[in-house]
């Protein structure tokens, strides 16, 4: 009984962190409508700078001093990030912004590792509590029982800064309606960038409070992020209560979780994410979204099939892939191939999310699963590569078909921060299930056969499946079922006033993305020999958007060409920089900024803006037609 | 015999506010009935209790004397209900003819099929429709740059695609220009009378109302507080202070001054 008290005690503090970082993003989201990814960068940049400050000034004011000015300093980073990023992408689509901040989260993991270096710091204790005291005969920190009742004194705080000051009335307003608030003078700029700084600040001091209790390391953003879009997800976007209460219950399911299932403990946080889901899909303080932005796209030219001239022009250019084995190496063969093997990957995720519209943040977990399966056929089952070629991708349809049900209930944000959640219980417990996975040291051994065993061999056998998996994908845009797809992506509400069942059809499209993602991870377990962790972490995921959007989110098959670009680039400059992450994040933040249309959407928007054909086929007919029907 | 629907005492409240109370009417095939009533006056809401997207506290719809309250709006639709929304419902990223051919797609079933190219299928039948409409010159052009009232007019041809026995249109001519209205309405009223179709619509432009309905429907505050034939309603005292207002009073006598 004592220990229960004291392990509920050890979550009460666990989640005073959590409630600051999870109610800053909510308080952002409701006034800006950004899903800010890089609030787990600040919540670890607050605890570096913490760390800086307090190791620098001694004493009961240098520490506390310190926590604060280290805050302030990142809040001010934070305001500084606003005007010169967001400022710019507040009329985006959310997937934009979730990637642009994202793109800072990549680039703030290298800045830090430049700045503080790789290795894990440790935080001096708080002056004035740094002992404990006795409980049942157990020792409680009582530096936890500052952070108990700090929780509950923010959350006050909070409610004093929102209805008790004119600050506070005006960022309520916004948040229920910005159009208003501005038309009625008030200077919404300002607004949105103190909104921003106080968010930042609560994330910043979040991290900073947890020197005394933790290392700081340079992967404390993705883990707290994840946890944090759970904590929303389940209290509701945009409210702080809701903050409060899901990290209390998040915290103290962590906490017991590891009771009962040591070994996956997440899995109890997602048993009741889920069912929070099913029943409410907005949060327990959410409310329902009225009107849910477009998920992706920013204007939809409509799609045709491709010409003679077109099919002939992609025939040819795999003819010469085709080719390829005849004139360079092993080397070129090995990444030609991986490239293959990203194509397939970021064509299944641009099927889900242009076609689909539903912009998945955790699309790696089908590739990696997809990977797993293929090493526990050949592992567990000794079967042969063709055998596992067909049975991994099934765990892939599997993890699809279970998290789908639950991702289509949602949309926009709420499907993206739901779809990394998922990924990253899946990493989570490919990670620590050691006896099955191998864990970190993951699962080696993972031959292709003889006739494949050749860099020759294994690229040939890669270009054909995926050929034929684009093929497949790119039939699928335009069959019937594509249609249904789209249909339910533009108007939720037409597309059930005619007989479409629009959950079933999306659920149904994530599981063919899933499917594809998982042929891809099967083959890429051949390609590397082995399966890790990392095949379903977030990084993964991001690289898969990365080629949606720098191929074109618009187009059909942009993916491919996006693929082929990122996966080469990404290649060449892992052999050429340390800091790749810092390049890739700064790639990343000026393709949404300057390129949102990507490559294949610039080529078309240029092709469209030629002069018209004589043939009178160009926009000069359009016009004609106009006028007609206006008469 | 059974009439084509038959509404029975419908009601819906939220949290309290009773937005419809109890709501009965008939609507026989081939008829036109207007819904008219003051902003608030819970049109919108029987509207989407009718197609299945809002659930009544109480109260039967039968459509052909079967009960089709608790079904979602995709069933209700395949039993043969079509409908248009006040702010129209579209696929921006088709053209106007694939708008029609996805319609058509799922009347027939065959949405669920991943071969084949769907641009290809039922292109007759949804040309058809679109000259129904009036929209056969525009079938190429991507829908997400049309007017707004020939977003109007694509929504009528769709909400036909499925032979319904009945049409729900929801201001089907708000922000058209007047001609536009006229035009749209007498084309719904054709179209109707020839195929036998039910016609309910909710309206503000009296002009449209008057003219091309058979009977019209008062509702205020959640109450059916008349029904009859326009020129019936058009004289109802009690209509006529509740919801017509004291300026069309003023513009009646002064008419029938005129007329003296």
């Amino acid at each position: 009984m004592d220990f229960l008290l004291i392990q509920a005690l050890s979550g009460l503090a666990s989640a005073a962190s959590l409630f600051l970082v999870a109610s800053g993003l909510s308080i952002i989201f409701g006034v800006t409508r950004i899903v800010n990814f890089a609030h787990g960068a600040f919540y670890m940049l607050g605890a570096y700078a913490a760390f800086t400050l307090t190791d620098r000034f001694a004493g009961p004011l240098g520490f506390w001093g310190g926590l604060l000015v280290a805050s302030l300093a990142v809040a001010a980073v934070g305001a500084l990030m606003e005007v010169v990023l967001l400022r710019r992408i507040y009329q985006a689509p959310e997937l934009f912004q979730l990637l642009a901040t994202f793109g800072v989260t990549l680039m703030v993991q290298d800045l830090v590792v430049l700045i503080w270096g790789p290795d894990d710091l440790m935080g001096p204790r708080a002056p004035g509590f740094t002992g404990a005291f006795s409980l049942f005969g157990r020792l409680v920190p009582t530096y936890d029982i500052l952070l108990i009742l700090l929780g509950p004194v923010v959350l006050g705080l909070l409610w004093l800064l929102f209805h008790r000051t004119r600050w506070g009335v005006l960022v309520r307003a916004a948040t229920q309606d910005r159009e208003m608030v501005s038309s009625l003078g008030v200077n919404q700029k300002w607004l949105f960038t103190s909104v921003f700084a106080l968010g930042v600040f609560l994330a910043a001091l979040g991290g900073a409070l947890q020197i005394p209790r933790t290392t700081v390391t340079h992967y404390m953003d993705l883990s707290i992020i994840v946890e944090v879009f759970v904590v929303v997800v389940i209290g509701g976007l945009g409210s702080v209560t809701g903050a409060f209460v899901a990290a209390v219950l998040v915290s103290e399911l962590n906490a017991f979780g590891i009771l009962v299932l040591p070994k996956i403990s997440m899995i109890t946080v997602f048993l009741v994410m889920a069912v929070v889901l099913v029943v409410r899909p907005w949060g327990l303080f959410g409310k329902p979204d009225a009107a849910p932005r477009a998920s992706a796209g920013i204007s939809v030219r409509p799609w045709k099939p491709m010409s003679a001239l077109e099919r002939g022009g992609v025939a040819l250019v795999v003819l010469l892939a085709a080719l390829l084995p005849f004139v360079s190496g092993s080397y070129a063969l090995s990444v030609g191939s991986e490239i293959l093997v990203f194509v397939l990957f970021a064509a299944s995720l641009h099927f889900m999310m242009t076609v689909g519209g539903l912009a998945s943040f955790g699309h790696a977990a089908y590739f990696g699963l997809g990977a797993y399966g293929a090493a526990f056929a050949v592992t567990y089952f000794g079967v042969p590569m063709e055998a596992a070629l067909v049975l991994g991708p099934v765990l892939g349809l599997v993890g699809a078909v279970l998290f789908g049900w639950f991702c289509v209930r949602l949309s926009g944000v709420y499907f993206a921060m739901l779809t990394l959640a998922f990924a990253q219980i899946t990493w989570s417990i490919a990670f620590q299930w050691v006896e099955v996975t191998g864990g970190d040291n993951g699962i080696l051994g993972i031959w292709p056969s003889a006739w494949a065993s050749t860099p020759q061999g294994f690229y040939w056998l890669a270009l054909g499946v995926v050929v034929v998996g684009v093929a497949v994908l790119r039939m699928l845009v335009f069959s019937p079922f594509g249609f249904g797809l789209r249909a339910a992506r533009d108007s939720g509400l037409r597309a059930e006033a005619i007989g479409i069942d629009a959950k079933r059809t999306q659920w149904a499209a994530f599981v063919v993305a899933g499917t594809f993602a998982g042929i891809a991870g099967a083959l890429f377990a051949f390609l590397k020999g082995s399966v890790f962790p990392e095949t379903l972490a977030i990084p993964m995921s991001v690289d898969g958007l990365v080629m949606v959007l720098l191929g074109g989110i618009e187009t059909v098959s942009g993916a491919v060409v996006g693929a082929v670009v990122y996966k080469a680039l990404a290649i060449w400059l892992m052999s050429q920089t340390e800091l790749s992450k810092l390049v890739l994040g700064g790639i990343i933040v000026l393709l949404v900024v300057a390129f949102p249309k990507g490559i294949v959407g610039f080529i078309e928007d240029w092709r469209h803006r030629r002069p018209p054909a004589p043939n009178g086929a160009g926009p000069e007919a359009m016009g004609i037609a106009k006028v007609e029907a206006a008469q | 015999m059974t009439s084509l629907l038959e509404v029975k005492g419908l009601v819906k409240s939220y949290s309290g506010v009773h937005a419809v109370r109890g709501v009965s009417f008939s609507l026989e095939a081939g008829e036109i009935l207007a819904l008219i009533g003051p902003n608030g006056a819970g049109k919108s809401t029987c509207f989407n209790m009718l197609n299945g997207q809002i659930r009544p506290n109480a109260g039967s719809i039968k459509l052909d004397g079967q009960e089709i309250v608790g079904l979602p709006p995709r069933t209700v639709w395949r039993r043969g209900v079509g409908r248009t929304f006040q702010i129209t419902a579209t696929f921006s990223s088709m053209t106007v003819r694939e708008n029609v051919q996805v319609t058509l797609l799922s009347y027939h079933r065959r949405l669920w099929s991943g071969l084949g190219y769907a641009g290809a299928a039922y292109r007759e039948e949804a040309d058809a429709l679109l000259s129904l409409v009036g929209m056969e010159q525009q079938a190429d052009r991507p829908c997400g740059e049309l007017a707004y009232g020939d977003l109007k007019r694509l929504e009528l041809a769709v909400a036909l695609a499925n032979q319904p026995r009945l049409l729900l249109m929801d201001e089907p001519t708000a922000g058209m220009a007047p001609k536009e209205r006229v035009e749209l309405m007498r084309l719904t009223a054709e179209i109707a009378r020839k195929k036998d179709i039910g016609v309910l619509f909710t309206e503000h432009d009296m002009d449209v109302v008057f003219e091309h309905a058979d009977a019209v429907m008062v509702l205020n505050r959640g109450e059916l507080i008349a029904r009859g034939s326009p020129q019936e309603v058009r004289r109802d005292p009690h209509v006529q202070a509740i919801y017509l207002g004291e300026g069309l009073l003023y513009d009646a006598k002064h008419r029938e001054e005129a007329v003296q």
